[in-house]
């Protein structure tokens, strides 16, 4: 059917599957000879090869020829109860797709209410339940931690999330919509509008400077005009950040793509891509509920 | 007319030495990726990888290795089964030269990271001119040897290197379709579901027809000839062989459970894999038997050993595989480490075993002596390699259902009970034991290679007369 741009196909290989079946079954039969009595020299077939190759004329083993039938007969008995001749769909009506739903369907019906119970309930409830937590951790282990690690400590590229420390906002909201509409971080390649590499290393000095972090005094003090010119749009012209643009803060001291003056360079002459992808579909309401509020817990936010 | 009444000896000592030395690299070279799944520090170099060492190793041992040894085996058998001299000797001796460049080739193209991507068939679009070259060679040479037989009937091992040859060809043309961009680069010619269905009808047909058919080929001449016995059933070589070459074509779709490719398609890979498991027993039942009234013999003939276990493993992994295509084992099976174990215990136990204990019977022949220079070490060589294989089956059975059920354990909660890098991590002693059994395995072909210098050093090179075929 779907399967076949045209229904001939459909009747094309279950003809041939049927006669290739019947084939086997047929080849055995014709073959077939009586069982030798006891002692019965089978004999040779005859022939000689390399001087003493030879072939007996023995039968084949009953056992094997049983063998044989029965998995031909249990193919037919197979093609008509599941799909395989052509479009014929088979008796029980079997899909993959369908067993796949159903599937589904149970594993629903199973650990919905599980997770679901604890919609109603506020995300500060949710991080202080133990058992909330502990399903939060397992829900955390299979869907975040390929990114965030196991142990939620991030790493290059990917946020820390135990740190407290927010790019996009670290209200149950915020990270509500994080985990549902997924987050784009992007900062665009910043070396022609900051000036030479001359001018692209004070400033990442400035930068150095705003964390707190060891620099060269005099480039710091060279590049705070052009940070101003060229970085404050977004991260401020204390280099605070904005939560509402995911432009980190540059005074904590925390990296996301590497602190030293090589890395902060980098950052800003190339920019930087980052995604995270939105669950939303993927992960049901009950879920993410429960992985805000875990989130929140592991941050320190909700204890606060 | 003197040389017409010589059989061809030289390119099947060519193939035969070969043999030894690609089973030693292309074993090294799955011992280094052995050791990596261990301890992932040993990824030295991107040519060194085991992304591409992994298809250097599968390349090494099914072509280099076994393809030269089907090659040796079919060379000698063809000819002396038929009473003729090997047709078209520098056409014999293009399919030495040209297969052992495309080795060659294969051993630079795919550490630099030139592949086409597809599974046992990774060799860009030149080499696979290369190998066609050589294929339709080959064919010629064999075929060309068979039309000017000097007895009537062909014998049963022609049959499976006949069937090997030319069904390799149509699955090697037809799966290797593709369109270059570059001389080291090509698309595939097919696209999504198609692209998978012709790639595993290619696959399980290499297993069929490359690792099989082609063997059993060798199985049929060298069993009988070391038991001194007949093949035991010529009624069961016809039925088995006939539904064997039959059936396997069909098998592919196995190895698609579960995926976009139609359930049609599935089922019917399915049925026609179980199907396969009484016409593969037939080929082993037909050499087991071959030995009653010699059994003794298995006693003190080393070469007989190799031969009958080999038969014992083909039998083991004829029977795993179907179970393995049952659409329900399938979904605890798939992309887990049994597969590599069931692969192993045939390609090691069956393909390895049969090929090394063929050798052993083939190589003082073509030297002119009666048996290898020490019998003790092929004995030895017989314990280590089962050994090996043991321990290397044993371990990756236990690893891929271990693998298989972590997968699929569900906490009360519905999530999954272990990450993926658990499981991995639980993987690590059974790596280790596989590696040991790899080593076990590998140091048995260092035994052969030693004891083959020493059979064949200082030796002339032998020369055989054709005798007259026996009158029928």
């Amino acid at each position: 059917m779907a399967d076949f741009v045209h229904e001939a196909w459909g009747i094309y290989i279950a003809i041939i599957t049927l006669a290739s079946l019947a084939a086997c079954a047929v080849l055995l039969r014709l073959m077939s000879t009586r069982k030798l009595d006891p002692g019965e020299n089978p004999g040779t077939t005859g022939h000689v090869w390399d001087e003493d190759l030879e072939e007996w004329h023995n039968p084949m083993p009953r056992w094997w020829m049983w063998l044989f039938y029965i998995t031909i007969v249990f193919s037919l008995v197979y093609l008509v109860l599941y799909p395989g001749l052509g479009a014929w769909g088979g008796y029980l009506g079997w899909t993959s797709a369908g067993e796949y739903r159903e599937e589904q369907k149970q594993a629903a019906a199973r650990f919905g209410p599980v997770i679901d119970r604890f919609l109603k309930q506020d995300v500060a409830v949710i991080a202080a339940d133990p058992e909330a937590r502990e399903i939060g951790q397992r829900l955390f282990l299979n869907y975040c931690a390929q990114c965030h690690g196991s142990d939620a400590g991030g790493s290059r590229g990917y946020p820390n999330l135990r740190d407290g420390d927010w790019l996009w906002g670290g209200s149950p909201e915020a990270i509500r919509t994080t985990l549902l509409e997924g987050r784009k971080g992007m900062m665009p390649p910043m070396g022609a509008a900051v000036g030479g590499a001359e001018d692209v290393r004070d400033v990442a000095h400035h930068v150095l400077a705003l964390a707190g972090r060891t620099h060269d005094s005099l480039r710091a003090q060279r590049g705070k005009p052009k940070f101003a010119t060229a970085c404050a749009a977004c991260h401020g012209a204390e280099g605070k950040g904005n939560q509402q643009l995911g432009a980190p803060n540059l005074t904590d001291d925390i990296w996301l793509h590497g602190g030293t003056e090589a890395a902060i360079i980098e950052t800003i002459v190339k920019g930087r891509m980052n995604e995270m992808p939105a669950h939303k579909g993927f992960l049901d309401e009950g879920k993410i509920h429960l992985l805000t509020a875990y989130v929140l817990g592991i941050s320190g936010q909700a204890a606060r | 007319m003197q040389a017409q009444e010589q059989y061809n000896y030289t390119v099947v000592r060519q193939f035969a030495l070969m043999t030894v030395v690609w089973g030693i690299v292309g074993m090294l070279v799955g011992l280094i990726i052995a050791a990596q799944l261990i301890w992932p520090d040993l990824n030295l170099a991107s040519w060194l990888s085991y992304g591409r060492l992994r298809p250097l190793h599968t390349n090494a041992v099914i072509f280099a290795f076994g393809g030269s040894a089907l090659f040796a085996t079919s060379y000698y058998v063809v000819q002396r089964t038929c009473h003729v001299r090997l047709f078209g000797d520098w056409l014999a001796s293009f399919t030495f030269w040209g297969w052992q460049a495309v080795i060659v080739l294969a051993a630079i193209s795919l550490p630099l990271g030139m592949t086409s991507g597809k599974e046992y068939a990774e060799l860009e679009w030149p080499i696979d001119v290369l190998i066609t070259l050589v294929w339709v060679s080959y064919a010629v040479v064999f075929f060309g040897t068979i039309a000017k037989r000097r007895v009537s009937h062909i014998y049963v091992a022609n049959w499976f290197f006949g069937a090997f040859i030319l069904t390799v060809a149509v699955l090697h043309l037809v799966n290797s379709a593709a369109m270059p961009v570059s001389l080291t680069k090509s698309y595939s010619a097919y696209a999504g579901v198609q692209d998978a269905m012709v790639q595993w009808w290619y696959g399980h047909n290499a297993v069929g027809f490359f690792l099989t058919a082609g063997f059993l080929g060798m199985m049929y001449y060298f069993i009988p000839k070391q038991a001194g016995r007949p093949v035991y059933s010529y009624r069961l070589s016809v039925v088995h062989f006939w539904a064997l070459i039959f059936t396997y074509m069909w098998a592919g779709p196995h190895h698609l459970h579960y995926t976009a490719l139609p359930d049609w398609a599935q089922s019917i890979g399915m049925l026609f894999s179980l199907v396969l498991l009484a016409p593969s027993w037939g080929g082993m039942i037909n050499g087991i038997m071959t030995l009653s009234g010699a059994w003794h013999k298995l006693r003190t003939d080393p070469i007989l050993k190799f031969l009958v276990v080999s038969l014992s493993f083909y039998g083991m992994s004829t029977f795993e595989g179907p179970m393995m295509s049952i659409k329900t084992v399938n979904a605890l099976s798939h992309y887990t480490d049994w597969t590599v174990g069931h692969v192993h215990s045939g390609a090691l136990g069956w393909v390895g075993m049969v090929t090394i204990g063929s050798l052993y019977y083939l190589i003082p022949r073509l030297y002119g002596r009666s048996e290898m220079h020490s019998m003790q070490l092929v004995t030895l060589h017989f314990w280590v390699a089962t050994i090996g294989i043991v321990l290397y089956i044993a371990a990756m059975w236990i690893a891929g259902v271990m693998q298989g059920l972590m997968w699929r354990a569900v906490n009360p909660d519905g999530t999954l009970t272990y990450a993926f890098v658990e499981s991995v991590k639980a993987t690590y002693p059974y790596y280790a034991v596989r590696l040991l059994g790899g080593v076990l395995y590998f140091a048995g072909m260092l035994i052969m290679a030693w004891n083959v210098i020493k059979t064949v050093a200082g030796q002339k090179p032998a020369e055989a007369a054709i005798p007259a075929p026996a009158a029928a």
